[in-house]
Formats: structure tokens, sequence, C-alpha cells
């Protein structure tokens, strides 16, 4: 099997799919010629065209808005914006108008859209190059959130974001996107929406946790493995819908859960995760469900300390396992 | 049809007018009858808000002209998908909606055409006869309609959207760039002003610093007009002219000038802003009234047929109003439908 990147893996999922039905394009900015800031989209002009491949006008609410207006037409747009922290002018067209259509249709109208989103932090980008948007869109009946955090992952989701008949948000970790690197089968495949994966097995506590911090909690529970505590690590791929039922499975054997996310803690998708087990596996608790989150600042700032400060990181996330486990 | 910044036609040549369009007397006589049955049914509707029996109704009331001239061109085209907004209460209901249909809507009943009982009325899609309005957000249809045209074009198909907004939308961020990028990319879509100078209680002259919003499509490098808003002669030349141009050169920017006759919605109270002297002035150039002269002045209607059209109508919106008042609201079961597909 081939060993690639996530941007290789997404930017594979994007050419398959365009191959494969021609009611798929692409819109956003610098997507065309430039093949986008990250390249995920290289090479896609040169094959489809301008026309299946649209470099935008700079403005993010008509490209979700112009999206949503396709995928009404029954096309599958893919729109990218260039990255998160520029989502918010088009926050209406998504959680507002999209999410809504098919229920504000009584059905009649399907949104088979994508938006593609680099989103997160530790790559020096300040307030404005590194937010973590997923909150609003996790909060939004109507929409689908995915988060994938390896390249198998990446692919096989974003192929069937493509194919999905409602709007589908999907985050892509741009620290990933070079760092992490894994095998992508040759042949084809898609993945489950909606489904988390144990990406590690163990006995003792549960971690759950997804995007870029998926690899700092496989590095913590490996510290721990060597100090004889066992780690199970729940990456939840989708987080919305929430695959409740693994995590949950994974909780009742563990008796207790810590929950990982560079977001913000307070009303974060752990917030979320913990109410679930808290509610739906308080009598297999066996400590607190513990959160370890982002701080309550508006996103991490531009100064190397700074950022660091801010990011969970392997040997924080290894304390709080420490901590956990000897309750 | 005026060249932006230029005076709409007064009308003239009475009764030729409708013969120099093509259009038969059969269709003006078409046109007035869905504009009388629209009246009555917007009337009916405020008064069944006042009767606590329909929650909120926004009137077309004095959109007519501008609403029903602009269908009667699409129609006749053939090949154009609407993207109406909020007040096109006249243009759903002719595009192709029963009496009790709208009724339906506006009491939130089963069998509500858009949304089921979800939406405010008339307000979802309803696409067998080929509209669709998602929100109360506005603006934020025309990006919408531009990507559906940019669709259609897409597919090899030759449909126009006719994209409709108010004078309050055209301050949106969205409606800039919905036409900005409908320029760049010579998608094909009407814009259709509906301007009747206010946005809710805020007049004209205090949402933007010209006269006309056509005056802005020139910075989007394609054609913007005045439009006498309240002649549907008028309005479907332009429209059909506009038609014509989007679907082979790219958008047009329709700017029709229209009364409002109610207050914005039926939670407004219109007297806090105006005076009665503006509205009443305004209905002095009545579409419907101006039809009606049209058609007896031109001996394509009897003042009996006239009676009759009006007498059908009230029958059609009585029954419509019986009916839809014994229609049941939705199960509460089925609040969880149509979140996400199947």
């Amino acid at each position: 099997m081939a060993v690639k990147s996530v941007v290789e893996a997404v930017r594979e999922g994007m050419f398959e799919e365009m191959r494969r039905d021609s009611g798929v394009f692409v819109l956003g900015e610098d997507v065309g010629k430039r093949g986008g800031v990250f390249l995920a989209t290289q090479g896609l002009c040169e094959e489809f065209g301008e026309d299946r491949v649209i470099d935008t006008p700079l403005a993010e609410a008509s490209i979700v808005g112009i999206a949503l207006g396709a995928a009404m037409k029954g096309l599958r747009p893919i729109a990218e914006i260039q990255f998160s922290d520029f989502v918010w002018p088009a926050a209406n067209q998504l959680i507002g108008e999209a999410a809504r259509a098919r229920y504000g249709s009584n059905g009649a109208l399907s949104v088979p859209m994508v938006v593609r989103i680099p989103y997160g932090g530790g790559i020096h980008g300040g307030l404005y190059h590194s937010q973590n948007v997923e909150v609003p869109f996790f909060h939004t009946p109507g929409l689908k959130v995915v988060a994938p955090a390896t390249p198998y992952d990446a692919k096989g989701l974003l192929k069937s974001a493509i194919r999905d008949n409602d709007p589908v948000v999907f985050l892509e970790h741009k620290k990933t996107y070079r760092l992490v690197r894994g095998e992508v089968p040759e042949e084809e495949y898609v993945l489950p929406i909606g489904k988390a994966e144990v990406k590690r097995s163990g006995e003792d506590v549960t971690l759950v946790t997804y995007g870029l911090m998926l690899h700092y909690c496989l590095e913590a529970a490996n510290t721990l493995a060597q100090e004889g505590t066992s780690v199970e690590v729940v990456d939840l791929r989708s987080l919305r819908p929430l695959d409740k039922e693994t995590i949950l499975e994974s909780v009742k054997r563990t008796g207790k859960a810590l929950i990982v996310h560079e977001d913000n803690l307070t009303g974060g998708v752990g917030a979320e995760v913990a109410a679930v087990v808290a509610q739906e596996a308080f009598d297999y608790l066996d400590g607190p469900v513990t959160r370890l989150c982002g701080p309550d600042i508006p996103t991490m700032p531009y100064a190397p300390t700074l950022e660091d400060a801010y990011m969970p990181n392997a040997d924080g996330i290894a304390k709080a396992l420490r901590d956990l486990a000897a309750y | 049809m005026a060249r932006t910044g230029g005076k709409a036609p007064a009308s003239e040549g009475i009764p030729a007018k409708h013969e120099a369009l093509a259009l038969t007397g059969e269709d003006v006589v078409v046109l007035y009858r869905q504009m009388v049955l629209a009246r009555t049914l917007d009337e009916r509707i405020w008064m069944l808000n006042r009767q606590g029996k329909v929650p909120i109704a926004a009137s077309s009331q004095g959109h007519e002209g501008a609403e029903l001239g602009s269908l009667l061109a699409a129609d006749k085209d053939g090949d154009c998908f609407l993207f109406p907004y909020y007040r096109s209460l006249a243009l759903k209901v002719s595009a192709g909606l029963t009496p009790l249909q709208t009724m339906l809507s506006f009491m939130g009943k089963v069998g509500d055409p858009y949304s089921g009982g979800r939406q405010f009325p008339l307000q979802g899609a309803d696409l067998p006869n080929r509209l669709i309005q998602l929100s109360n957000v506005v603006g934020a249809g025309l990006t919408q309609a531009v990507g559906y045209a940019l669709a259609c074009k897409m597919q090899g198909e030759r449909t126009v959207v006719l994209s409709y907004f108010g004078d309050g939308a055209s301050s949106q961020g969205e409606c800039h760039e919905a036409m900005n990028f409908a320029g760049v990319h010579q998608v094909p879509v009407v814009f259709i002003c509906e301007n009747n100078r206010y946005a809710i209680s805020v007049p004209v002259a205090r949402q933007m610093a010209i006269d006309n919003v056509a005056d802005r499509a020139a910075s989007y490098g394609f054609p913007g007009f005045v439009v006498n808003g309240m002649d549907p002669f008028d309005v479907y030349e332009a429209t059909r002219e506009a038609i014509s141009h989007a679907r082979d050169q790219g958008p047009v920017l329709l700017d029709m000038k229209v009364e409002r006759y109610m207050p914005h919605t039926t939670d407004d109270d219109d007297r806090r802003y105006r005076s009665a002297e503006e509205v009443e002035e305004g209905r002095r150039r009545d579409p419907i009234d101006l039809l009606q002269s049209y058609l007896l002045e031109g001996n394509m209607l009897t003042p009996e047929q006239d009676g009759e059209i009006r007498a059908h109508a009230l029958r059609e919106v009585n029954a419509a109003t019986d009916d839809a008042e014994a229609a049941p609201y939705p199960d509460p079961s089925t609040v969880y439908d149509h979140v996400y597909q199947g």
C-alpha cells in the first residue's frame, strides 16, 4: 500500500469523485491554477477545466451560497473555504440556509454539498489562521460534520461526503496535511460518516478525541502503556452524527473517560461527549469524566510561547491520563 | 423599458399595448383574473390574521403588477426557474397553487405545498412550479439563485433564473456578492428588485445614496433598468427582454418601482412612519384598476364578466378558507422528519 499525506489523500479523493461523477465540481478562492493555498486542489483544473474548478471572487458567503444553489439543482459542489477563520461570513449560508433546506421544504430539497475547511493551529497562524470552528456546525441539525485525522480516513470520508445528499462540513486539520502520513489503498473504498474508530485498544481509560489531537493522544497512550496503564483511544472521525455507541461501549468497559480536543473547553464537542457519558454510562463510571481542551481564549496566539501555552500536547495528555487512571 | 436613470415610459396606446407585445386579449384577461384572485386571497389572509387564524402574513398588495407581469414573461418563455422572496405572495400563488393550497400554507396545515407547515407561509420550495425560497434572511437567496443558474449553465440547459428581492435586501453584502459573481461568470439570471421604497420603516433615502438600485448594475458589468412596476405590460416587456438577454449574454438587473399598500407584515403598524396620504396616492396607481380599465375600455371584458371574475374569486377564496380551516395540523410525530435524507 502506498504511503500518502493527508493533503494527498484529500486531493486523490476529489480526483476520483470528479472522474466518477460529472456533477462534482470545485469552487473557492485560488483553487484553480494555484491549486489552493495548501495545494489540495492541485492538478484538478488541468484535468477538469475551469468550468469544473472555479476560481471565485474573494467572498465566502457567496462561495457557500452559490454552492448551495447548485446543489439544490442537483450538482455536487465541493466548496473550499481557504482557512477556517474565514468561514464566518458564510456561516449563515451553512447554518441558516443549507442546514435547513431539506427540513424547511418538507423533504423536497436535497443539498449534496461539501464545504471543505482547513482548520486548526500549531502552525504559527495566530488568531486568524488557527481557529477551531467546529462547534456552531456541530450544534446544527441538518449538517454533518466530519473531522478525520489520518490519510486513510480523510480520503474515505471525503468520498462519502461528496456522495452524501446532505450538506457536509469537512474539517481538515492544517497541521496534519503534510505532517501525518499513512497507508492508503490503491483500490476504491469509502468510509461511513457517523462511525468512530477505536485507534488503539485498551482496558483502563477511554480517551475520546479527533483531528490532530488523535496523534498526540496515541503518543500519550504509548507512554502510559510503558507505565503499565492500558488506554483505549477512540477517534470520533465524525462529530455529527456523533457515534455514541462506540464511545459508550468503550467507557462501559474502562469505567473512565478523558476527552481531548484542541478547540476551546467551554461548550465544545467534549462537553456533549461528557454529557452523553454521564447520562448513559453513569452506572459504569469509576472516575470523573474529564476534559483536556484548548483554554478559553480567542484562539491560539501567534508568538511561539503563547501558542505552545494554548495547544494541548502529549505530555499534558499523559499527565491527565495518569491522574484519571489513579483516581 | 428605460435605461438606467431614465424614466419609465407612461402607459400609452390603450388598448393596443398588449398587441404590441404579442399578447392576446385572453392573456390579458388571465392576467387580470390572477391579479384579482391574488388580491382577494391576500385581503382574506389579512382578515384571518386579525381573527387569530393566520399567525403571520406579508402582503404583496401593490406588487402584483411587478410579480405577475414578470411571471407572465417567465411562463411565455417556458424555461425559467424562480427564486422569489418573502413578499412574493401573488407570484407564488399564480405560479400554480390552488387557493386551498395557499390557505393551508398560511394556516400551517397538512398540505402546505412549500414546507408542510414548517416555515412561514409559502416559504421553502414548490418544485412542481419551479420555485425555491428558503429563508427570511434577505439577500441570502440571491447567491443561491446565482448558484442554481450557474448549475443550469454547467449542465448545458437554457434555463434562466429570476431572482426576486426587495430594496431592503439590496443593502446586503450578499446582494453585491451575487451580482458580482453573476457578472464575472455571465450567469443566466435576471435580478428583479421589487422596490417599494421601504425596508419595513426605513425609507429608501436612508438605505442608499443613489436614486435607483438599477444604477448599481453598471458596476457589475451588466445592464440595469428602471421599470414601472405598477404596469404589468411594462414589466412583461422588460422581463421578456431581460430573460432573452440573460440566456445569451448574462445577467440583467430590473429595478421595479412598486407601492406597498399594506404594513410590512401583519405585525407591523405603518402609521408610525408614513402618512395615510402617501399610501392613498399609491393606491391611485393600483395595477388591478389599471388592468380593469384597460380591459373594459378595450372591450375585452364587459362589466358583467368583470363582476363574475370578482365573484368567482370570492367564491374560491371562501371555499378555500372553509376547507383549510377544517384541515388538520401536522401530526406532532412528524416533527423529526426531513432533518436528513431517509
